[in-house]
């Protein structure tokens, strides 16, 4: 048997670990993460699906979670490169699935999401695809959001009936593979067992119907990690003119203007700001026309129709640096779930059907007034280069704030991982 | 009829499936419940294992199930055409049947005709060469109740040898390589396997003879020797050729795989597309038996019992991976294992087994016959030995060619008769793209790696089409176990449409080589790691053809509004209007 005690490298570190133990663990064990997702401790063989915990090793790319360590392993897990690799991965999940942190009840317990803070990670490379995926009402106690699925694997592993049948499985292949769920078997699950299938998703694809998901409860699990510092953040370099006061515009394309009130919610330091910048166009001055070039755009909201289109083209014109404020600016957003919609369908519930809508309606509002709708609503980042995001619905106000005062004095103050946020 | 016994073997499932599909040309709700209470396994499992693979249907079919290739060797042959005429010939939609019930049609992954393209399956028989009038005639003979047995064409094999003493595509002599390797110990067989140099011919050039030893290293009662037929990859048709033409010779090689690992039955994994082989292979495969080459005491050798049966596949790409076909004859969805444990150490039910291509057991029987020492001097120092070529697209001849491992690209265009190569796709869309310029190339490990496929397209092709049909291709058969691939392709397949309209600027070239790189780095199996190549190559070799589509970098980006609100004021002029 191997229990022989051997030597590996990690980063540069050496460890002294058993022979044939899961380099994953070996690594933890030792303070140095490895971030995974699909990785559960019952598990063996690995799942080995969401690629997450892929690293280095011994100049070959591989995942931690399915290599067991020999001796004289080299192991890198944080050169930018495999860093890279990582991030890359959980984007893509983000821009697979529809993750709708403001409107998702496992938000703040979520290990997608929790990834997705550790890494520093406000937009995603990837486009969103806003495929529709079904919403499974049908099982007595869970309900499957298959939006937010990532298909780790674990409740087709983890979760069986007493004699031992699969209550999930996957279905289809490819880009349309989803987990099904066995409606009649989840009807033999004791109470316990179902919650233990909300339980082991590490997003919020499984959920019980009636049942809160939050651990603990009231309270949101990695909030409450005291070890959890600061986000990692991209560096905001802006060479600000020293003659004079910078000059600031902001606007709302397609939002709530809830980022905006989160701007007032930076409060007493908010004069303080007011001392040392001037406003142009924006709502808070109701300037409405840019009357000079401005140093900084703060652009929230997403772009639902030709006229935010034709205002965030502006604000890049009229500015040297734009900021995205908020989740709508940065992929769409709540505006955006009608993404996964058709359009016509949206125009018809929205002005024929509707509740409120006259008796007989026939007509869809259209007039050279009003602003032609877009087929779904696109983030300010594909219509024109947005500099910096700052993520959240709404943004923290401190880290708003925080941003602000990185600009204004030139140094990089790191962002809690409190203040740093998807909901 | 299935319903008279008990179906209760896991390892069966694919067999009741196809029992149900061939019945009545679907699985109803009530087989899948059925099924699931027989098997003792849940109705959603069962769902799971039949809708991962393409050739099962949930839905009523018509009488006749046409399946279309679409393959880029098929669209270069007039695949458009033809799936026109199909549609209008049937009054079905590609996708669904027509009202009458009598035809479906759906298009599908390479079927392994590409040498006599466009082909269709129908019913699972061969349709070759076809064009509107050909379809016309056909469907009208069936609507007809024309027998399919009385027009289903006969797949031609066209094979030329390169060598002058060909080691694959030599007349075959059943039992000469078994009556060699019964004065052999098994030791013996696979030092001769390893003093050949051969390497696996699926593609994965794992050293044959070394994998085999592992094998035999590893004790147990039981192990298997499975041939891996799942000829998957566009563009090749060579194990088919092998098949038709010397099925004994793959059979020999097997029954020697199973002498030299310890191993007592062999499964031929065939896919789907070639069902139309099974009966040959099943008749060689008695033959055997009657002779004694087969079954207990093979060749009167005291102990050595071997027999092998067929598995059919049922359309899924992945399952040429060994892994994955290890999973579905097992009765699971295909998808690839984690490479924890080698299937020679834990492969069919966690048993010691080998997985071989066609190509390589016909090779090993070959090397027996003519020794090692023959096979070794040929090739070259990496690639030992000889390999066929699938030869489809832009050529006067296209077939199946044997060459010596180091044949000039040049050698290989001007035998079968290619004039304008511009784009060859050497080794299938998982290869790598070469220019037709690139012809003092060699094929070998030194230079260029092929697993069989070679498609030649010529300066005509729009190389975007090429690769699009290409990642179309992966897109639909990535097994979706894991982000990179399932993820990762289709979202460079929507870059590339974007490309196409016009939308995106230089600079893409740099974000799809990078995650091109990601995807195949982080990806779980061969399918994954191989997925992109094509691309990442083809933006290094055909700049000219993305700079064409591309906008100069600037700061703007590429933002179509009157395409953003076109369905708007559609709707809208409509809806008003009524």
């Amino acid at each position: 048997m191997m229990n022989e005690l051997i030597k590996l490298k990690i980063d540069g570190r050496e460890i002294e670990a058993i022979e044939g133990r899961p380099l994953v663990d070996v690594a933890r064990e030792n303070g140095i993460n490895i971030p995974t997702l699909c990785h559960f401790k019952d598990i063996y063989p690995p799942l080995a699906t969401c690629r997450i915990c892929t690293c280095n090793i011994n100049g070959r790319i591989d995942t931690a979670c399915t290599t067991l360590v020999r001796d004289g392993m080299e192991v890198d897990v944080n050169s930018p490169e495999i860093a890279d690799i990582r991030k890359a991965i959980v984007e893509m999940l983000f821009a697979e699935g529809n993750h709708n942190c403001p409107g998702c009840s496992k938000s703040g317990n979520c290990d997608l999401q929790h990834r997705g803070y550790e890494m520093g990670l406000s937009i995603s490379r990837f486009p969103h695809l806003f495929k529709e995926r079904p919403r499974d009402f049908g099982p007595e106690r869970i309900y499957m959001e298959h939006n937010r699925c990532v298909l780790c694997k674990r409740c087709i592993e983890l979760i069986k009936t007493d004699d031992g049948k699969n209550v999930f499985s996957f279905q289809n292949r490819g880009h349309q593979a989803l987990v099904g769920i066995d409606y009649e078997l989840e009807k033999q699950l004791s109470d316990e067992k179902v919650l233990e299938a909300r339980d082991v998703c590490p997003v919020g694809a499984i959920l019980v119907k009636d049942k809160s998901g939050a651990a603990p409860f009231g309270g949101r699990k990695f909030d409450l990690d005291k070890s959890l510092k600061y986000v990692p953040t991209t560096d905001l370099k802006v060479e600000l003119p020293k003659d004079r006061k910078p000059v600031i515009a902001t606007t709302s394309l397609a939002g709530c203007f809830g980022c905006h009130m989160s701007i007032l919610d930076i409060d007493d330091e908010l004069i303080d700001i007011i001392e040392l910048v001037e406003f142009n166009k924006s709502p808070l001055t109701d300037i409405k026309k840019f009357s000079k070039r401005c140093d900084i755009g703060i652009i929230e909201g997403g772009v639902a129709n030709n006229e935010n289109a034709e205002v965030l083209k502006a604000f890049r014109e009229k500015c040297d640096i734009l900021v995205g404020l908020g989740e709508c600016s940065i992929w769409g957003g709540l505006p955006a779930m009608r993404n996964t919609v058709d359009l016509e369908d949206c125009l018809e519930e929205a002005y024929l059907h509707s509740v409120t809508s006259e008796p007989g309606a026939k007509i869809i509002p259209r007039s050279q007034d009003i602003p032609q709708l877009f087929d779904k609503v696109y983030s300010t980042n594909d219509i024109v280069k947005i500099d910096y995001f700052i993520p959240g619905c709404p943004p923290n106000a401190d880290h708003i704030w925080k941003v602000i005062k990185t600009v204004l004095l030139g140094e990089q103050i790191p962002i809690a991982y409190q203040e740093f946020k998807y909901d | 009829m299935a319903a008279n016994r008990l179906r209760h073997d896991r390892t069966q499932i694919l067999n009741y499936l196809w029992e149900l599909q061939d019945e009545k040309g679907y699985i109803s709700d009530s087989d899948v419940r059925r099924l699931s209470g027989e098997l003792n396994f849940s109705v959603v499992e069962v769902e799971g294992i039949l809708s991962f693979y393409h050739f099962f249907h949930r839905k009523p079919t018509g009488k006749f199930i046409i399946y279309l290739n679409d393959s880029m060797v098929s669209e270069v042959k007039g695949f458009k055409k033809v799936k026109e005429a199909f549609e209008k010939e049937t009054g079905a939609k590609f996708g669904g049947v027509d009202p009458t019930g009598t035809f479906s049609l759906f298009e599908t992954s390479c079927i392994g005709l590409s040498d006599q393209e466009p082909a269709a399956l129908i019913n699972f028989e061969p349709f070759t060469n076809l064009n509107p009038k050909k379809v016309k005639r056909i469907i009208e003979v069936l609507r007809n109740g024309g027998e399919l047995e009385d027009i289903k064409d006969e797949v031609v094999d066209h094979t030329y040898s390169l060598t002058d003493d060909p080691v694959l595509l030599r007349p075959y002599k059943i039992g000469a390589a078994l009556k060699k390797m019964l004065k052999l110990s098994p030791q013996a067989v696979i030092d001769i396997v390893k003093a050949s140099g051969l390497s696996g011919m699926g593609g994965a050039f794992f050293p044959t003879g070394v994998k085999w030893q592992f094998c035999r290293r590893n004790e147990s009662f039981q192990k298997y020797v499975i041939c891996n037929a799942d000829e998957g990859e566009p563009g090749t048709f060579k194990d088919r050729v092998l098949m038709n033409q010397y099925p004994g010779r793959m059979i020999e090689g097997m029954i020697i795989g199973g002498y030299a690992v310890g191993a007592s039955k062999g499964i031929i994994y065939l896919r789907a597309e070639y069902r139309y082989l099974k009966a040959k292979l099943e008749e060689t495969l008695e033959k055997f038996r009657d002779i004694g080459l087969l079954g207990e005491n093979v060749l009167g050798k005291d102990g050595f019992d071997f027999d092998i049966r067929i598995q059919i596949g049922a359309g899924a790409y992945i399952c040429g991976e060994e892994t994955a076909l290890i999973e579905s004859l097992e009765g699971e969805r295909g998808g690839p294992r984690t490479k924890v444990y080698f299937p020679v150490e834990k492969g069919l039910f966690n048993k010691p087994t080998i997985v071989n291509n066609v190509e390589t057991f016909s090779a090993v029987a070959s090397i027996l016959e003519l020794g090692a020492e023959n096979f070794n001097s040929r090739g070259t120092q990496g690639s030992k030995g000889t390999k066929l070529l699938s030869i489809s697209g832009h050529c006067k001849k296209p077939g199946v060619y044997e060459i010596e491992w180091g044949t000039k690209i040049k050698d290989v265009l001007k035998a079968c008769g290619a004039r304008d190569a511009n784009y060859i796709q050497v080794s299938g869309p998982s290869g790598l793209p070469i220019r037709g310029s690139e012809d003092e190339r060699t094929i070998c490990t030194e230079d260029l790696l092929c697993g069989g496929s070679f498609m030649i397209f010529d300066s005509k092709t729009d190389v975007l089409d090429i690769l699009t049909n290409f990642s179309n291709f992966f897109i639909n058969e990535s097994c979706g176990l894991c982000t990179p691939c399932r993820a990762g392709n289709f979202l460079v397949g929507e870059k590339l449409s974007r490309i196409r309209k016009g939308l995106e600027q230089e600079k893409v070239l740099d974000e799809i080589a990078s995650w091109s790189k990601i995807i195949q780095e982080a990806s779980r199996c061969g399918l994954g790691k191989t997925s992109t190549k094509f691309l990442m190559e083809s933006i290094e070799k055909f700049p000219e053809v993305f700079k064409e589509k591309l906008v100069k970098d600037k700061k703007e980006k590429e933002f179509n509004v009157t395409e953003a609100t076109e369905r708007y004021l559609k709707y809208t002029e409509k809806i008003n209007k009524s």
